[in-house]
């Protein structure tokens, strides 16, 4: 055990799925030419003047409402003022004294066991723009290419309170956040599109001590995976500063993807005086009850109810829950499936096992398959009627997975039906028992392994398609007798 | 009063390079606007909630519709050093 425990706190930026800009009705579109989705509002001409748009107020409340939040009556937006060629206007509207919302909170599953951890504010802000280096190489080029297509994009600031205690626990944060957004219908949280972005906080403190140690913040997290390592490198770096005596330093670091470590960025934290005043372009937003509550009866069954309904009603293991209800699409798949077929278990199993390994090996996402929730109950049906083995039946199913054709269709076509004919068996496994005497022998003398790889003989005879049960019994009927 | 530390502060930040002459200026100029607003200081406003608004209105919204953006000439038109489509600038240099 470590005598140092961890704090961690994380600062998430999510872009909001609307059509067009926060302030402007720029399209949001990704990919676009650059600087081709631009106008004098977001470019930050004079004389323009921001109006707030509707649908995006409405996914933040949305987005505040599933992270449990409590929404503001009363809410404004502010100029944070900095210089950066990425932001044309020289401040950022954002929003702060007055947030969005405040006070929520995320469920995750430590140990086993249910543990919230508080969200201190959502808020809504502006995207950024995007710089590009220009020439060969990032160290000769003297200049910057700036595309301001993104600025302008509506997005939410969540930020966490420093209740994360491990690497591990942050990572599952932004898991259950992403599955959140995405439930809620209010961002797509692609990150390596850039919609969703996060900044964390890291301290340590000796075991049983109250007061926070320094902080250093990290910045330049790609993924999630990145995001998990950077903090793990981070505990390591701080245990091992503290462990010599050193004073931890307050920084900002950069997280070196290709390295593998922290960075400081020395300088940067240098007067952050962002000068916040209200933005005199926006008018106040007042929100009443009516107008939240319409919105959450807008929201759909999230991901943690859903996990525990799973449990409760489908009697799945609670990491099958989790697994399944990690993405809406994915929960509502094994749901349509499990209206095809009785045994919720079964197609828990082949949805995590086969359906996940082939999208994750062919980067293939649910909607775009040809198979459907039904070719999965009717390739379940042929198991349990004895048409085809559970081996085969990985076969049926990649085949279904690549082509759309029902399991019946693709059993005949390729000859899979299952051999269940005792007398055909049996003289397979007459060949076998003689060519293969020394695992006879094997199994005679008390090795049971040896039954294991006889059985896998057959099967290779038979291309996959024996009847294993039946296989078993034969082999054990034919070698009791001498 | 604001001290002359102060106006090196806020220049800075506004990346304003000021001379000596213009310092000594902007510093007395400040503390005149200063000295202005501290009459408004001295009212009784203990009864007066504070506003970030002068005008009474509220959530003023437009719909999620796309408008069409400025042709790209456009958008550059005031650029003094455009590249490919983009806003060419000197390179910020990230500290290590
Ligand atoms: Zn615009």
């Amino acid at each position: 055990m470590s005598r140092y425990e961890t704090v961690i706190g994380l600062e998430v930026h999510a872009e909001l799925l609307t059509e067009s800009k926060l302030f402007c009705g720029c399209s949001t579109e990704f990919g676009a030419e650059p600087n081709t989705h631009c106008c004098p509002v977001c470019l930050g001409l004079p004389g323009v003047l921001p109006v707030l748009n509707r649908k995006a107020l409405d996914y933040a409340i949305k987005a505040a409402l599933a992270l449990n939040a409590e929404i503001a009556s009363y809410s404004k937006f502010d100029r944070k003022n900095y210089f950066y060629p990425d932001l044309p206007k020289a401040y950022q509207i954002s929003q702060y004294d007055l947030p969005l919302a405040k006070k929520g909170w995320l469920e995750l599953k430590v140990d086993g066991q249910p543990r919230r951890i508080g969200i201190t504010r959502i808020h809504l802000e502006e995207e950024a723009g995007k710089s590009v280096h220009s020439g060969e190489s990032i160290i000769g080029s003297e200049f910057s290419l700036e595309d301001y297509n993104r600025v302008g994009i509506p997005l939410i600031e969540i930020v966490s309170e420093p209740d994360l205690r491990s690497p591990a626990e942050a990572h599952q944060y932004l898991e259950r956040l992403k599955a959140v957004l995405q439930y809620a219908g209010v961002s797509d949280c692609k990150m390596e599109e850039g919609s969703l972005r996060c900044d964390a906080n890291i301290s340590l403190r000796p075991v049983g001590q109250a007061e926070f140690g320094v902080k250093v913040e990290i910045k330049n997290m790609n993924s999630f995976r990145a995001v998990l390592r950077a903090l793990e490198y981070e505990v390591a770096r701080q245990t091992e500063l503290l462990d010599s005596g050193t004073a931890i330093v307050q920084e900002t670091r950069a997280w070196d993807e290709g390295r593998g470590i922290t960075v400081s960025m020395r300088g940067k934290e240098e007067a952050h005086d962002y000068r916040y005043f209200p933005e005199p372009d926006l008018p106040p937003v007042v929100i009443d009850r009516e107008w939240v509550e319409r919105l959450r009866s807008e929201l759909p069954e999230l991901p943690g109810p859903r996990a525990d309904r799973f449990v409760s009603q489908y009697g799945l293991p609670a990491y099958d829950a989790d697994l399944l209800t990690s993405s809406r699409r994915l929960a509502d798949w094994f749901e349509a499936a499990v209206q095809e077929y009785h045994d919720a278990k079964a197609v828990s199993n082949w949805v995590m096992g086969d359906l996940l390994r082939l999208l994750k090996a062919e980067e293939k996402e649910l909607d775009e398959l040809p198979l459907t929730p039904g070719h999965l109950g009717e390739m379940l049906k042929l198991i349990d009627d004895g048409t085809i083995s559970g081996k085969i039946a990985k076969t049926v199913f990649e085949e279904m997975f690549h082509t759309g054709k029902r399991a019946a269709d693709v059993v005949k076509e390729k000859g899979l039906v299952q051999i269940s004919d005792e007398a055909e068996l049996a003289r397979i496994v007459e060949t076998v028992i003689a060519a293969n005497p020394k695992s006879v022998a094997d199994f005679r003398g008390g090795k049971e392994a040896a039954l294991g790889y006889l059985v896998g003989q057959v099967m290779k005879e038979t291309r996959g398609r024996a009847n294993p049960g039946l296989v078993n019994q034969l082999l054990r009927d034919r070698l009791s007798r001498q | 009063m604001i001290t002359r530390e102060q106006v090196d502060h806020v220049a800075h930040l506004a990346r304003l390079a000021l001379s000596d002459e213009e310092r000594e200026r902007m510093t007395s100029q400040l503390n005149k606007i200063l000295e202005a607003a501290g009459k408004l200081q001295k009212l009784d406003t203990t009864d007066v909630p504070p506003t970030a608004f002068a005008v009474p209105i509220q959530n003023v919204f437009r719909p999620d519709e796309v408008r069409e953006s400025l042709p790209r000439d456009l958008v550059l038109a005031n650029a003094p050093d455009p590249e490919r489509g983009f806003f060419r600038v000197p390179r910020i240099m990230e500290e290590e």
